[in-house]
């Protein structure tokens, strides 16, 4: 009973707040191939000559308030994958002196010779696309700055350690680092380390700043250089508000509200169940041996 | 048939006390193999090569193939010769060993391998070992290196530390027990020396109350007829004096004079106490040695003020080290059962780790042209120049790898820690029910003593117990009640206590008092007071000269505080001779002082010599014994005292049948009382006589061959013709408490058989005191002398035993006691009529064996032991009740009058019966509950961390990612959910003592194993199935699609768990105390402090995540979402049982709770007849 009074309420209000939340998610890895690729997905993306530019138009179904967070989401992409999450070395993201302890980074350990920084499969797959916004031919500043974790950029990347000989080897996984940049101002590779728990997961890209009205349409140009074809994987774009419960997910409203009700009706059947055959406490009539008619 | 032990003082002298028959049997002839057995199996505990064959052999007939008491000549092979006083010759040719001692078990090079090798004996360890190997191979480095060894390492380190510091405290002992000092001869000068320098065949001096250094023969004595008393307390535990005897021959020779030199020849080095053999060879002649003729290592020397010996054994090879081992190791019943369900743990844990490779095969193979360039797999390596398979290993033995990978990561599924807490429990246990007062004996101030700490839980579940009666039913405090003397009743009913300065005895000025006070009757003292003058003084006289007389009793005087006053403490092995010679004493035959050629005997104030010209010894062939003596008037006069059904074939029987015929109803009224009966009887030998019996005797005693059976015939021949002195009847009075405590456990539905030597008519007689018979009953009794008629017996019993059955079936249920003798055992034990007696006897509600022999009563233990799965409980306090004690399931020991032998062989020992009411009903009660509970929990705790890495895993590709934290995995076990199993275990109530007493029926409880069943693991196993899936499916729909990362999400899992563990825990505790809240809130707040600060190591790719976390407000609704989710499937079939289908259990905890006091004021008058205080904790 007590357990559905609180219950009720806590599912109501996160019901609330999910609803609360205006999400716009647009797939766009299979839209982006060019007509003349289809089905080759591969050799396209493997190309490095060939144009990747691809256009976007997003409704705004509501009004959002700002910050407005703009995330990628990939599917089916094992970042928990037990050969991947080993693949890094935080003793060298943390400071120079130890760009070369690159142990448990192989098989992205060293290239031409020298120590990859940062190394490892997790750096070396960082996600490439971009997104550029504009509403109204206007561009929209999506601030990229503050999107990782200050723990993080305070502690596990040091502001000492600078991209050195990455994406030299003979495949490119993905994103190139500005090697004059240290690691700690890198954000985007500080969100990509932070790796899923999950293989369907979003990362942040950046923070719109100002409010969209509903129904403005925004125009999004984006490169498409992630390779996710290789394992069909899906790439989406969300650009999504936020409430205290986070994102969009009624998840947790429905199952506060279920084992809310559940728990109501279970406590209306024992009370009808006790008002109907009741049965006093601690009676030592109901002993085992003192209802059987011939005693022990 | 020989007897093995002709000296043996160690036989109870005289008395129809089969009880006293630690070494007694009832079926004369075979008799000396049991007891030869029993001398053994007492002291062979861990299964030595002579217990081990006798153990198998239950019926006293088979105990005669035991051949160790052979009268064979010792051949020189099987013999090591000692060289009196020629150390250096002695020891040329035999290596024997020197006499330093060692107990340790490691030396410091030697510890560490040796120690492991022990650890690793047990599996679960070598699991964990193999486990940690196969974890450091690169390919399978599943956890790092520290982590994956640590809790291993911990456990053997805590367990080396343990070990190394018992024994170092050992080497310390042993240190100081070589460096003592002994009188030794050296170049013919007694001089110190060092006990472990002391060699074989080296003559040594011990003085008063000196320890003995090792085991050596004795050569003289400070008392000049040669007799040494020793005290065998460390030995085996007994407090009275032994007489032992040095020889005559060598008991003139002074060895600092004279020298001396000879030879004994004597059997190897065993373990057996009670047995010697061997023979000495001085100037040229040759006479045996016995076990009477040898003093062991670790007694001391009493009453004597100096002893010489030369030493036999020395060091390891002394028969108290041979004996130092422990006592038997029992396993559980819980814990088998415990196996068998851990078996399907790991059968479980195999097809999780199956599930995990086939699923991992399959995603392989679906992925097999995408593995090179996936990004979170990158088969192949492109640094190199060529490109080449990076960490992959082909198709197959990646599946392999992912299962030994996955038995790593699920390793916990076995509950290692559950071993550790389990010991861990019961050392708290046990140290429970050593510091509850109800089970302190206050009157011989013994504690209680958990002797095995490995079956607590086994006294929840009892169902027979088996009990000695004396000394375990009864107080086995002899006290002389009734007299009949040539035919004239005195009975105690009269008796008052005597005046003490009635008849001083003086001695030197001083006054001489027994110390312990007698009832006497006032008639039976106006006639002995009277003299020699009328027939009954004279008749009298000479009972109470025998009862002064016919004993081994050795009396010793003590001085007192009061100036002037000295007391007699009778000194001797059985309590019945104690008593009778106490009664004597009451009577003006005050004995005052024995020595092996004479007695003293003060009768009404005048001393009397009387030369005591040979003794025959009890033994349990003829159950008697006698005394030859010579009395000051220059006659030669046999006492003798013995059992009355061989007492009476001895009896001259044309002297007085009215005498004889008024003897054995009294002896009968005395016996259906209860009392323990002796007869006492007389002859006068002629001189002719007398001499004839003196070189028979001497002859016997000095041969080598037969010597026990010559003296036996010897014995035979002179006890004949007796005229009959009298009866006396000695009451072994109840122990308090017993009716009820019996009454008790009948409620609590568990089966009390008695077990005694005693005669029939005294069992059943106690039977009836003890409340273990009523009148209601119906009685069937069985004594017969031949298979034949036993099976007959046995048959008829059946069928009657069928019809009142089926008679009762409707109306109340009679009751049917069984009660058969030894004799019959014998045809039955170990035949096939076992299976009728087996039938039978669980068909009866009690039990009564009386005339049983040792071994009988372990057969008859194994009898309910082997054909049910009840558990057994055996109880009783002497030599005798060894076997028994280590058949059964549980053994108990009575720290009673009869030594400590059983004690020594028990499980737990208490001081007095009705301990076992709260031993049973309310510790077994609680110790079946909490352990029950606890090995539950464990798994259900291991199984559902398990799960939820298992779930997790089904979403990363079946690569086994872990996203708990490896520390947290390595820690769960350890720090966050081990404390409250173990204190909930140890102090967890379902219901206090005095519900507990009140309802001895709730004992069923254990009975009906309510607390650990298949049922009950099943349905722990779903609910954890259903619990771990809440704790990951919660999380993963709330947070799916969401920015999370992995060690954030690892860190929800872990709190999750462990939070609802404890909560799971918390919901099932009956009883909080400030302990339990400490460890289960404890346990939850340090980890949130371990995962704080794991997540606080900037190296650890979990950096801060838990500060992120909570600072989410979907990480507490999720918390909150998982607790109430994954409980209310447990709390609804919880609180459905408890309404619609309350348990015993549950009633009388509500009873306890809302306090309807109707049931307690009977319940008070109870307790306080069982025991003393109240206490509550």
């Amino acid at each position: 009973m007590l357990i559905s009074v609180i219950f009720i309420p806590i599912g109501v209000a996160s019901l609330l707040a999910s609803r609360d939340v205006v999400e716009i998610v647009d797939r766009y890895e299979t839209d982006c191939i060019p007509a003349n690729y289809t089905g080759d997905e591969l050799s396209f993306i493997q190309d490095p000559s060939s144009n990747k530019t691809c256009s976007r138009t997003l409704t705004v179904p509501k009004h959002m308030k700002q910050p407005i967070y703009v995330y990628y989401q990939l599917d089916n992409f094992y970042q928990n994958h037990r050969r991947y999450v080993k693949s890094r070395n935080d003793k060298q993201l943390r400071s120079a002196d130890n760009a070369n302890s690159t142990s448990g980074c192989d098989p992205e350990d060293r290239a031409n010779g020298s120590p990859i920084v940062p190394c490892g499969l997790i750096a070396w797959s960082l996600f490439n696309d971009t997104y550029n916004f504009s509403l109204n031919n206007e561009a929209l500043t999506v601030n990229t700055s503050g999107i990782s974790w200050k723990s993080d950029r305070d502690k596990k990347f040091g502001d000492n350690v600078y991209p050195r000989n990455f994406q030299n080897g003979t495949l490119i996984g993905g994103k190139r680092l500005d090697p004059s940049r240290p690691l700690s101002e890198q954000e985007d590779l500080i969100v990509w380390m932070r790796t899923a728990a999950l293989p369907t997961f979003r990362k942040l890209y950046g923070k719109i700043e100002v409010d969209l009205e509903a129904n403005s349409t925004i125009s999004v140009t984006l490169e498409n250089n992630y390779n996710t074809y290789s394992f069909g994987g899906k790439k989406k774009l969300v650009l999504s508000t936020t409430r205290w419960l986070g994102g969009k997910n009624d998840f947790l409203g429905i199952a506060y509200l279920t084992v809310g009700g559940l728990c109501f009706f279970l406590a209306m059947a024992f009370i009808v169940v006790y008002l109907v055959k009741p049965r006093q406490l601690g009676d030592p009539s109901y002993l085992s041996w003192n209802r059987s008619p011939s005693g022990h | 048939m020989d007897h093995p032990f002709p000296h043996s003082s160690l036989n109870r002298i005289g008395s129809s006390r089969s009880k006293a028959s630690g070494r007694n049997s009832i079926d004369g002839s075979d008799s000396s193999g049991a007891i030869a057995n029993l001398g053994n199996l007492a002291f062979s505990v861990e299964g030595s090569r002579l217990s081990a064959s006798t153990r198998q052999r239950y019926g006293s007939r088979g105990a005669r193939s035991d051949g160790f008491a052979s009268q064979k000549e010792i051949s020189d092979e099987d013999a090591r010769l000692i060289y009196i006083n020629n150390p250096e010759k002695t020891n040329k040719k035999f290596e024997f060993t020197g006499n330093s001692i060692r107990t340790a078990k490691y030396s410091i090079l030697t510890f560490l391998p040796r120690n492991l090798f022990e650890q690793f004996h047990r599996v679960a360890y070598i699991y964990f070992l193999v486990i940690a190997i196969l974890n450091q191979l690169p390919q399978l480095a599943v956890f790092g290196r520290a982590a994956s060894i640590l809790p291993l390492a911990f456990v053997l380190l805590v367990t080396a530390i343990k070990d190394a510091y018992e024994d170092w405290r050992r080497h310390r002992s042993d240190r100081i027990e070589n460096n003592r000092m002994a009188t030794v001869m050296l170049n013919g000068h007694f001089q110190s020396k060092k006990w472990k320098n002391i060699q074989v065949g080296e003559i040594i001096k011990v003085c008063a109350n000196e320890t003995l250094p090792c085991d050596m023969v004795l050569l003289s004595t400070s008392d000049p007829t040669g007799v040494a008393y020793v005290q065998t307390i460390n030995l085996d535990g007994e407090s009275n004096l032994k007489t032992r005897y040095a020889k005559q021959e060598t008991l003139s020779r002074m060895p600092e004079k004279e020298g001396i030199e000879g030879l004994i020849k004597c059997e190897h080095p065993n373990r057996n106490i009670y047995g010697f053999m061997a023979n000495m060879d001085i100037d040229g002649k040759r006479f045996s040695l016995g076990p009477s003729n040898i003093i062991l290592r670790g007694c001391e020397i009493k009453n004597t003020a100096w002893a010489v010996g030369v030493a036999v054994y020395t060091g390891q090879e002394t028969k108290v080290m041979l004996n130092n081992s422990g006592a038997p190791s029992k396993r559980s019943r819980l814990e088998t059962h415990m196996n068998r369900e851990i078996v399907l743990l790991s059968l479980f844990l195999i097809v999780l780790c199956t599930i995990v490779s086939t699923c991992a095969g399959i995603w392989l193979r679906r992925h097999r042209n995408e593995l090179d360039f996936m990004p979170y797999y990158r088969r192949k390596d492109f640094s190199q120049e060529k490109e080449e398979n990076y960490n992959y290993y082909g198709f197959v033995m990646e599946i392999f790898f992912t299962f030994l990978m996955s038995v790593i990561v699920f390793q916990i599924m076995i509950p290692i820690s559950l071993y550790i807490s389990m010991e861990l429990v019961r050392l708290g246990q046990a140290y429970f029910m050593i510091q509850d007062t109800w089970l302190f004996d206050e009157a011989s101030n013994s504690k209680f003593q958990c002797r095995a700490l490995n079956i607590n839980e086994d006294l929840g579940q009892i169902k027979y117990i088996f009990s000695d009666k004396t000394g375990t039913l009864t107080e086995n405090k002899m006290e002389f009640q009734c007299a009949s003397i040539q035919g004239v009743d005195y009975n105690g009913k009269k008796a008052s206590l005597g005046e003490p300065d009635d008849h001083p005895v003086i001695v030197e000025r001083q006054v001489l008092r027994p110390k312990m006070k007698v009832k006497t009757n006032p008639e039976l003292l106006q006639v002995v007071r009277s003299g020699k003058k009328s027939k009954e003084g004279k008749h009298a006289y000479d009972y109470f000269l025998a009862l002064a007389a016919c004993n081994t009793i050795v009396p010793i005087i003590v001085e007192t505080q009061e100036s002037g006053l000295r007391l007699i403490d009778y000194q001797g092995e059985s309590p019945d001779e104690q008593a009778l010679v106490y009664a004597a004493a009451a009577y003006g035959f005050v004995l005052i002082e024995r020595t092996s050629g004479h007695i003293i005997i003060d009768v009404w104030g005048d001393r009397q010599r009387f030369d005591v010209l040979g003794l025959h010894e009890f033994d349990s062939d003829r159950k008697r014994m006698s005394v030859i003596v010579g009395c000051p008037d220059k006659s030669v006069k046999v006492f003798v005292k013995g059992a009355d059904s061989s007492m009476f074939s001895v009896v001259d029987k044309s002297l007085n049948s009215d005498v004889i015929r008024a003897t054995e109803t009294h002896l009968h009224d005395y016996s259906s009382l209860g009392l323990r009966t002796l007869v006492v009887g007389m002859r006068e030998l002629s001189s002719l006589e007398f001499e004839e019996w003196q070189s028979a005797y001497e002859k016997a005693n000095n041969s080598l061959m037969g010597r026990a059976s010559l003296l036996r015939a010897v014995a035979v021949n002179v006890e004949s013709n007796l005229s009959i002195l009298g009866v006396s009847a000695i009451e072994d009075k109840l122990q308090q408490g017993v009716p009820e405590a019996i009454e008790s456990l009948r409620q609590a539905g568990i089966k009390v058989w008695v077990l005694t030597g005693d005669k029939q008519e005294t069992a059943i007689s106690i039977g009836y005191s003890c409340k273990l018979l009523t009148s209601d009953m119906t009685q069937i009794i069985i004594n017969s002398n031949s298979k034949e008629s036993c099976r007959k017996s046995l048959e008829d019993a059946k069928t009657m035993v069928k019809k009142i059955t089926a008679l009762s079936a409707s109306a109340l249920r009679i009751p049917v006691a069984l009660i058969i003798d030894g004799t019959s055992l014998v045809y039955i034990l170990e035949t096939e009529l076992e299976n009728k007696l087996f039938e039978l006897a669980t068909a009866c509600s009690v039990v009564l064996c009386c005339r049983v022999a040792p071994l009988q009563k372990a057969g008859i233990v194994a009898l309910i032991k082997n054909r049910t799965d009840d558990m057994t409980l055996a109880i009783g306090d002497g030599a005798n009740d060894v076997s028994m004690i280590q058949m059964a399931d549980v053994g108990i020991g009575i720290s009673g009058q009869e030594g400590r032998q059983a004690v020594m062989a028990s499980d737990f020992a208490m001081g007095q019966f009705r301990f076992l009411v709260p031993l049973l009903l309310v510790h077994g009660h609680w110790n079946y509950q909490r352990m029950g509970y606890m090995i539950l929990y464990n798994f259900y705790r291991n199984a559902i961390f398990v799960l939820v890495l298992f779930w997790y895993v089904l979403y990363t590709a079946f690569s086994l990612t872990t996203a708990i934290n490896e520390w947290s995995s390595v820690l769960y076990s350890v720090i966050y959910t081990s404390v409250p199993t173990i204190v909930v275990g140890v102090l967890d109530k379902d219901l206090g003592r005095r519900t507990l007493l009140k309802y001895p029926q709730l004992y069923g409880a254990g009975h009906r194993q309510e607390c650990y069943n298949s049922k009950l693991f099943w349905l722990t196993m779903v609910d954890t199935v259903w619990q771990s899936a809440v704790i990951f499916y919660i999380p993963y729909l709330a947070y799916r699609h969401g920015t999370v990362d992995g060690s954030s999400m690892g860190d929800l899992w872990t709190l999750a768990v462990v939070i609802l563990v404890n909560i799971h825990l918390a919901m099932d505790v009956i009883r909080w105390t400030w302990l339990t809240h400490a460890a289960i809130w404890g346990s939850i707040v340090a980890t949130f402090v371990c995962v704080i600060i794991i997540d606080a190591i900037p190296q650890l790719t979990g950096y801060w995540a838990i500060f992120h976390l909570a600072s989410s407000g979907l990480f507490w609704a999720n918390l909150l979402a998982i607790l109430v989710t994954a409980m209310v499937p447990r709390f609804l079939v919880k609180v459905f049982n408890q309404h619609v289908r309350p348990g015993d259990v549950q009633i009388a905890r509500e009873a306890e709770k809302f306090g309807n006091s109707t049931g307690y004021s009977a319940l008070d008058v109870e307790m306080n007849t069982i025991s003393e205080p109240p206490q509550e904790r």
